[in-house]
């Protein structure tokens, strides 16, 4: 029986541990996606981001997701780690690990893990910028009316 | 009944704390917390007319009737990934 995991942490996110968390024998492919930190955004310079979490419920709302996928897209195991803390440019603030019998389920899985977690996972960034300001990065508000569940 | 209100992220910049215990009448709503709120703190006047509310970790409706020892989060626009 397929299940996802989630965790929030503030140590760096080790990609082959998992990865090897949701590989099984009746998988053919299994897939990474990791979102890094990256030097810009809308044309200014950053220096640096800093993740903050309400981690309990952003776990809970992970693994959530994750089982949707899994309901879904009919994938293995689905695992998710989300950074919290001060990161640098290049380290990685999300990462997905999809395991399925075949690699086309594992793609779309993947993308509706991001997608979702953008939208309702209770996660807030500060974007430091090389000038010295910082300001919290603008975000999608969920729908509190309906649950916040997907469409 | 007493319920705890959590703050992140800007929320917590207006709040000028993380958590705030607030005593209400029985049956009080979530909305009832919201209008309780404005006035506890000078910051707190600049939430949205209709904040996202997390009730024990599942977001809910402004018209949630509350029960003691709720925790209330304000979701304030999500950025993660």
């Amino acid at each position: 029986m397929a299940a996802a995991h989630a965790a929030v942490t503030a140590q760096p996110i080790d990609a082959a541990r998992l990865l090897g968390s949701v590989v099984s024998d009746d998988d053919g492919a299994a897939l990474l996606f990791w979102g890094v930190v990256r030097n810009h955004n809308e044309g200014r310079p950053v220096s640096h981001l800093e993740y903050h979490a309400y981690a309990e419920m952003a776990e809970r709302m992970m693994r959530r997701i994750g089982d949707e996928a899994i309901a879904r897209h009919g994938v293995g195991d689905v695992g998710i780690v989300h950074r919290v803390g001060r990161l640098a440019i290049g380290e990685a603030s999300v990462a997905i690990a999809v395991a399925a019998p075949h690699r086309g389920e594992a793609y779309e899985a993947s993308r509706y893990v991001i997608e979702e977690l953008k939208k309702r996972v209770p996660v807030w960034k500060r974007e430091g910028y090389v000038d010295g300001e910082s300001e919290w990065v603008p975000g999608f508000s969920p729908d509190g009316e309906t649950g916040g569940g997907p469409p | 009944m007493i319920v705890r209100s959590l703050f992140f992220a800007q929320y917590r910049d207006y709040a000028g704390a993380d958590e705030i215990a607030v005593e209400l009448p029985e049956q009080a709503s979530v909305a009832d917390l919201v209008d309780r709120l404005r006035t506890r703190a000078a910051g707190l006047a600049k939430l949205p007319a209709r904040p996202v509310v997390a009730v024990n970790m599942d977001f809910a409706p402004l018209a949630t009737a509350l029960r003691d020892g709720d925790e209330v989060a304000f979701i304030p626009p999500v950025a993660g990934g």
